[in-house]
């Protein structure tokens, strides 16, 4: 039963993430093992199962996660403790080594703004570049582009190549961009820093008003004040396992290690 | 336990073919940066692209008129001969030159973005192909001064070229995975590429050889024909100088992206997602 008044999400699958005993192994191949020679030598020698000495890192556990439509998930852990990992996972970038993780909806990770940024070419074309990347079409990005312009301030200096630009520059062409998409899912890193204050506060708005537009959103940051603005419930991660997962506040006071 | 433990779906049928027609359908992206790649090598050059075009034409002219004098041909027969296979040639070395390093180069869009692998291999065979296309301006230009005999057989270039440039995407494919794996690989080919260049028919003609006088050298002539890269130049390389078709290299041509394509497809659905984690 749908009892949605909003046509566009009858005909669309909902929203969701679900993993189930989800493991991502990294096999770390040193130089000697990443050859074909030796592959192929150790075919021959007999030894087949040399390939279980390639290290492995355990970078995710069994990690079972349901996330749904209207969820505003915190992510918190030490570093290390796999939250990018983890993203990266949700994102379907990495597909779990064992276990199963389903994505239903268009996903926009925000996991480095510099990505996919061309240095050579001008702040405009950059834009247009930046949101074919994130799964806009060539028109959605046109309309946009003046909407994008007037928030960064950078004026005239749209024209000029990316690598004029200061570092402060780039993370408003950046955010810019980021912000004026319609994501259903909303995958952020932290370091969104660099920035000056005004902006920061402007750009705060911005980052609420997407998180409004999306469906789900998951964020993985160590500013406590950024965390509480945007979410409300919370996954704290731990040497690749969900150690706890629930309310923001209680997640984090156990995080932070007070008494309950 | 009694519970089976849950299917993923990472290497299905299905996901492969996704990945395939997911790439597809973002041609607004790779087609944007493919022509992005294009122009950023020129970036700053007041000339910009058609430094392709000039150069291929310095090469083809210098290389023509040096062979000519050294195999004592007309300068009128090896000078197109030499354009049009340092053309295909271009394409076909790129495709695979650059097909192994494909996933590699694009390391850090695959680790930030979730787009399908098959995106970054549109992208160079359609980087490829307009390159292919810059060049083709000289071969233009060589028509009014070389008048080839050209008749409504010309047109079987475009299927030709249609059949190189669906080799070059399973070839990319199929070495972009591999190689990702294993770097070494990378030089492997590199040094391969290089080999073929000199062993396929594009400074050397090929039916001069096999019409030789001497015997020996017609014998071993011959032996190009096991060289897969001779087909795919002799298919659209007839074509362009008006020479008659051989079925033969048709057959051959479309037998390779047959087996080529199968073979790929094998190895992206069991590969495909390692690949992120390989980059």
């Amino acid at each position: 039963m749908n009892v949605s008044t909003d046509p566009a999400a009858t005909d669309r699958p909902p929203v969701s993430i679900t993993t189930k005993d989800a493991c991502v192994d990294f096999p770390i191949f040193d130089a000697k093992s990443r050859s074909l020679k030796k592959t192929v030598m150790g075919l021959v020698g007999g030894n087949i199962a040399s390939t279980s000495k390639v290290p492995i890192i355990e970078a995710l556990t069994d990690v079972t996660l349901h996330l749904e439509h209207g969820s505003r998930v915190a992510l918190v852990g030490h570093n290390g403790a796999g939250k990018t990992t983890l993203l990266r996972l949700l994102a379907g970038i990495y597909e779990p080594t064992r276990g199963v993780a389903e994505i239903s909806g268009r996903v926009a990770p925000i996991f480095d703004l510099g990505v996919g940024m061309d240095p050579e070419i001008s702040g405009l074309e950059n834009i247009m570049i930046r949101g074919l990347f994130l799964g806009m079409t060539r028109k959605q990005m046109e309309a946009r582009v003046d909407d994008i312009a007037d928030f960064t301030e950078l004026g005239d200096f749209l024209r000029m190549p990316l690598r004029t630009y200061s570092t402060g520059m780039r993370v408003r062409l950046a955010l810019g961009v980021v912000t004026s998409i319609d994501p259903e899912i909303l995958l952020l890193d932290e370091g969104i820093g660099a920035v000056d204050a005004a902006f920061l506060e402007k750009s705060k708005q911005r980052l609420a008003d997407l998180v409004e537009r999306s469906g789900l959103l998951v964020f993985a940051s160590h500013s406590d004040e950024f965390l509480r603005e945007l979410c409300d419930t919370a996954i704290w991660m731990e040497h690749g396992r969900v150690k706890q997962q629930g309310e923001l506040e209680d997640v984090l006071r156990s995080y932070k290690g007070l008494p309950a | 336990m009694s519970t089976a433990p849950p299917q993923s779906d990472s290497r299905t049928w299905s996901r492969t073919f996704e990945d395939l027609g997911g790439g597809w359908r973002q041609r607004q992206l790779w087609g944007h940066l493919g022509w992005q790649d294009i122009k950023q090598r020129y970036r700053r050059s007041v000339l910009g692209p058609i430094w392709i075009t000039i150069s291929m034409a310095v090469t083809a002219v210098a290389l023509g008129i040096l062979y000519a004098g050294l195999f004592g041909n007309d300068l009128a027969v090896q000078l197109p001969y030499i354009l049009v296979g340092f053309i295909v040639w271009g394409f076909i070395s790129g495709c695979v030159l650059e097909g192994a390093d494909v996933f590699i180069s694009n390391e850090g869009l695959i680790k930030h973005l979730p787009a399908p692998l098959s995106v970054h291999v549109y992208r160079l065979v359609w980087r490829q192909s307009l390159l292919f296309a810059h060049n083709m301006i000289v071969y233009l230009v060589m028509l009014v001064i070389f008048p080839q005999p050209l008749s409504w057989t010309v047109l079987a270039a475009i299927p030709a070229f249609a059949l190189l440039m669906a080799n070059g995407a399973w070839v990319a494919l199929l070495l972009g995975v591999v190689t990702t794996r294993f770097r070494d690989l990378t030089p492997i080919t590199q040094s391969i590429v290089q080999l073929m260049f000199f062993l396929t028919p594009i400074v050397w003609i090929y039916e001069d050889l096999l019409n030789s006088a001497n015997e020996s050298i017609a014998e071993r002539a011959r032996l190009a024909e096991f060289n897969p890269f001779l087909h795919f130049v002799e298919i659209i390389r007839r074509p362009l100088l008006g020479q008659d078709q051989l079925l033969r290299y048709w057959i051959v041509v479309l037998v390779i992206t047959v087996i080529g394509w199968a073979v790929t497809l094998f190895v992206v659905r069991r590969y495909r997602s390692r690949v992120s984690y390989w980059v």
